[in-house]
C-alpha cells in the first residue's frame, strides 16, 4: 500500500479545568496513507473532535499535549511555533468544519475570505490568479461563480458547507479533516455533500479524515475506521473487516444501536449506562461499566491495550478474554 | 381494523410575511397545503420529509398551538365516544382534547424549566387538569418515573434539569407527556438531539410504552431509517404538501413518487458493501409542477398506498 503521510503515535491530551484534568485523548495511536480515507467514530464527547485539533494544533489554551508525536509527512508538529504551524495549517493539512454556519464571517464575502487564505500562503499571486483559482474550486464543489460575491447569510446551509469544502481546498493540502460535515445539515444535502467529498478526495488523491457520529455514513465514505470511546481507541481497522466481524463490545454495540431501511428490520439493542465522565483518570477498562459482556474472565482493572487480530485490524484486549494476557 | 383517531382533512397554514415595509406588499407562504391523513388508535404514523417542508407546523395547527388556516380535524372523544370536530367542540371538550394530545419536542434542553424540580415539571400537567387528589399526583409521578426507566424514582425527584443528562431529561419530557395518559403524543425529533447508543433505549421506551398504555404516534422526523424503526406508517412531506402515504415496508420497497424515491436513496446504509443506486431529482421542476398543479389528488394503488398525481408525463400515475 502506498506511504503513510500522517503518523500519529501514543497522543494524550488533556484539559485543564477547575474540577480537575480532563482526559480527552488517551495514548491514540493511526495513520492515514495517502488517498485513504480515515473514519473516526464515537458519541459525543468521545474526544474525536479533541484529536482533529490537536492534530492541526487549534485545541484550547487551558489544553496540555501530555505525551505523543504527530508526523506529517515526517515533520513533527508538536512543538512547532505559531509561525510553522501556520505554513502546516492548510497548505498541508486543513480542515471542514462542524457548523458551516459558524465557519463563515458574516459581513465578508464568501469570495474575498477565501482570498484571505491564499493571499496568506500565496503572497505572490496576483489578483487574477487568486480568482481563477476560486472559480476553479467552486466549480468542483459544485457551486455556482456569482457565489463569491455573496455574504453567507445569502446562501443556503449545504451552499455554505460546500463553500467550506472549497476553503478547505484551496491551498492544496494533502490531507483534510472533515468533522462532522454535515450533522447539521437535511439528509438530501448531507448525500450530496457526501458525495461531493467523495469525488474531489478521488479527483485530487487526497487523504481524508471523517469524524462523525454517523455509523452509516463512516461506513460509506470510509476505507479505514478507529472506534473511540472515552478518550481512546478501543477498535481500529479496515471498514469493511470492522463492520462485518467487530470484535470489541462497544463496536458491536454501536453497530446494534444503527438502524437500517435495507435489509431485515431488526430488533436494535441499546447500551445501559451513559458514557464516563472524564475528569481524573478511569483505572482500568473505561468500557467495563456499560459492557454487556462483561464476564467472570473479564479483567476490568486492566489497563486499556490494543493488539493485533486481523491484518490491520487492532482491537483493545479486553474483548479478546483470557488467552490474550 | 382499528377506527380513526384522528382524521385529518386538507388541513393548511399559510404564513403572510410583508415584502416590503413601506409598500405593504404581503407574500403568502403556503408553509402547510391541503394536507389530509388518518391515523389509527395504537397506529403511529411517521411524517418524513427535508428540513423546512412544514412537518413541525403541521403538527403544530394539529394540536392548535397555531391557529390553522383552513381545513378540519377531526379527534375521537373518548368520554363520549364520538368523532368531534375540534373547531367546534367547548370548554370542557378542548380540555378532553389537550388531556388526550401531547407533544414531546426535539431538544430536552430547552423543553424543560431550568428551575423548576422533576417533580415540578411532571406534577404541572396534573395541577392544570386537576387530577387526583395531592397524595395521588405524588403516586402517580413516582410511578411513571419508574415506568420511562428513572429508577429509583426517588432519586430524580427533587433534581433540577441540569444535573440529569440529555437521555434521562428526555424520559422526563416522556414521563411529563404520558402523565396524562394520552390518547395521542405527537414527537418532534425527540431522539435527533441523543447519542446513538441512548437514542435506541428512548425509541424502545417509546415503543413498548404504546402497546403498554396504547398511545398513537404521529412521530416527524427526517431520517427514514429511525420512521422504518418507529412507525406502522409513513407520510412524505414535500414543500408543504403530502405526496406519499403507505404503509412502512410498501413505502420503502415500492416508492411511486420521485421525492420519496431521491429521500430513500440519500439515506447511507451502515454496510460498507452497500452501494446505494442514485436517484437525482430536480427539486425546482418538481416543486414547479406541484405548484402548478392545484388540483391535485391522493390517488390510492392498493394496500392504502396513496400517491399525489400531478399533470406530467414524468412520474404520471395512472388514475
Amino acid at each position: 500500500m502506498s506511504d503513510i503521510i500522517l503518523d500519529v503515535q501514543n497522543l494524550s491530551m488533556h484539559y485543564e479545568t477547575l474540577e480537575g484534568n480532563v482526559l480527552a485523548v488517551k495514548d491514540v495511536t493511526f495513520n492515514v496513507k495517502s488517498g485513504e480515507s480515515f473514519g473516526l467514530v464515537g458519541e459525543s464527547g468521545c474526544g474525536k473532535t479533541s484529536v482533529a485539533m490537536t492534530l492541526l494544533q487549534l485545541q484550547p489554551e487551558n489544553s496540555v499535549i501530555s505525551e505523543g508525536s504527530i508526523k506529517l509527512d515526517g515533520k513533527e508538529l508538536i512543538g512547532l511555533s505559531e509561525n510553522e504551524l501556520r505554513k502546516v495549517r492548510w497548505d498541508s493539512i486543513s480542515i471542514v468544519f462542524q457548523g458551516a454556519m459558524n465557519a463563515w464571517n458574516p459581513v465578508i464575502k464568501i469570495g474575498e475570505q477565501i482570498r484571505e487564505a491564499l493571499r496568506e500562503h500565496y503572497p505572490e499571486n496576483s489578483k487574477q490568479t487568486n480568482i481563477d483559482k476560486i472559480n476553479q474550486l467552486f466549480k468542483m464543489v459544485g457551486l455556482d461563480e456569482s457565489t463569491a460575491n455573496r455574504f453567507p447569510h445569502e446562501l443556503s446551509g449545504g451552499m455554505k458547507q460546500r463553500a467550506v469544502i472549497a476553503l478547505a481546498l484551496s491551498c492544496d493540502p494533502k490531507i483534510i479533516i472533515a468533522d462532522e460535515p454535515t450533522t447539521a445539515l437535511d439528509v438530501v444535502i448531507q448525500d450530496q455533500i457526501l458525495n461531493e467529498i467523495k469525488k474531489v478526495q478521488e479527483l485530487l488523491g487526497l487523504s481524508l479524515i471523517y469524524i462523525s457520529h454517523d455509523i452509516a455514513v463512516i461506513a460509506e465514505m470510509t476505507d479505514k475506521i478507529a472506534v473511540m470511546y472515552a478518550g481512546s481507541i478501543v477498535e481500529i481497522g479496515p471498514t469493511s473487516e470492522v463492520f462485518n466481524s467487530p470484535k470489541h463490545s462497544y463496536t458491536k454495540a454501536l453497530l446494534d444501536s444503527t438502524p437500517s431501511i435495507k435489509g431485515e428490520k431488526k430488533k436494535l439493542k441499546s447500551l445501559d449506562g451513559e458514557p464516563p465522565s472524564l475528569i481524573n483518570k478511569i483505572e482500568g477498562c473505561s468500557f467495563a461499566p456499560r459492557c454487556p459482556n462483561r464476564n467472570i474472565s473479564c479483567k476490568p482493572e486492566r489497563d486499556m491495550k490494543l493488539i493485533e487480530v486481523g491484518h490491520d485490524h487492532f482491537v483493545d484486549s479486553c474483548s479478546l478474554g483470557e488467552n490474550y494476557e | 381494523m382499528s377506527k380513526n383517531l384522528i382524521e385529518v382533512r386538507n388541513l393548511a397554514k399559510h404564513f403572510e410575511i410583508s415584502n416590503s415595509f413601506f409598500t405593504g406588499k404581503k407574500k403568502i407562504i403556503k408553509a402547510v397545503d391541503e394536507v389530509s391523513f388518518n391515523i389509527k388508535a395504537g397506529e403511529s404514523l411517521g411524517l418524513v420529509g427535508q428540513s423546512g417542508c412544514g412537518k413541525t407546523t403541521t403538527a403544530r395547527s394539529l394540536c392548535l398551538l397555531e391557529p390553522k388556516t383552513s381545513g378540519s380535524v377531526n379527534f375521537f372523544n373518548p368520554e363520549k365516544n364520538i368523532m368531534e370536530s375540534i373547531d367546534a367542540i367547548d370548554e370542557d371538550g378542548m380540555r378532553v382534547f389537550r388531556r388526550n394530545m401531547q407533544m414531546i419536542f426535539q431538544d430536552p434542553y430547552e423543553s424543560l424549566n431550568p428551575r423548576w424540580t422533576i417533580k415540578d415539571i411532571i406534577k404541572e400537567p396534573l395541577d392544570i387538569h386537576n387530577i387526583g387528589s395531592l397524595g395521588e399526583r405524588e403516586e402517580a409521578i413516582v410511578e411513571i418515573l419508574r415506568t420511562v426507566g428513572l429508577t429509583p424514582p426517588e432519586n430524580y425527584l427533587q433534581r433540577y434539569p441540569h444535573e440529569i443528562s440529555g437521555g434521562q431529561r428526555q424520559r422526563v419530557s416522556i414521563a411529563r407527556t404520558l402523565i396524562m395518559k394520552p390518547k395521542f403524543v405527537i414527537c418532534d425529533e425527540p431522539t435527533s438531539m441523543l447519542d446513538v447508543s441512548i437514542r435506541i433505549s428512548i425509541m424502545d421506551l417509546m415503543l413498548n410504552l404504546a402497546k403498554e398504555l396504547d398511545v398513537s404516534y404521529l412521530y416527524i422526523t427526517h431520517d427514514l431509517a429511525v420512521a422504518r424503526y418507529m412507525c406502522n406508517r409513513i407520510a412524505v412531506m414535500f414543500n408543504g404538501k403530502l405526496v406519499e402515504i403507505a404503509e412502512t415496508e410498501e413505502l420503502l420497497n415500492n416508492p411511486i413518487h420521485p421525492y420519496t424515491k431521491r429521500l430513500i436513496s440519500s439515506i447511507p446504509i451502515p454496510d460498507p458493501g452497500y452501494k446505494r443506486e442514485r436517484y437525482e431529482v430536480n427539486f425546482d421542476e418538481l416543486d414547479k409542477i406541484i405548484s402548478s398543479n392545484p388540483n391535485e389528488k391522493m390517488v390510492d394503488i392498493g394496500n392504502e398506498h396513496l400517491v399525489a398525481t400531478h399533470d406530467t408525463k414524468d412520474f404520471f400515475i395512472e388514475t
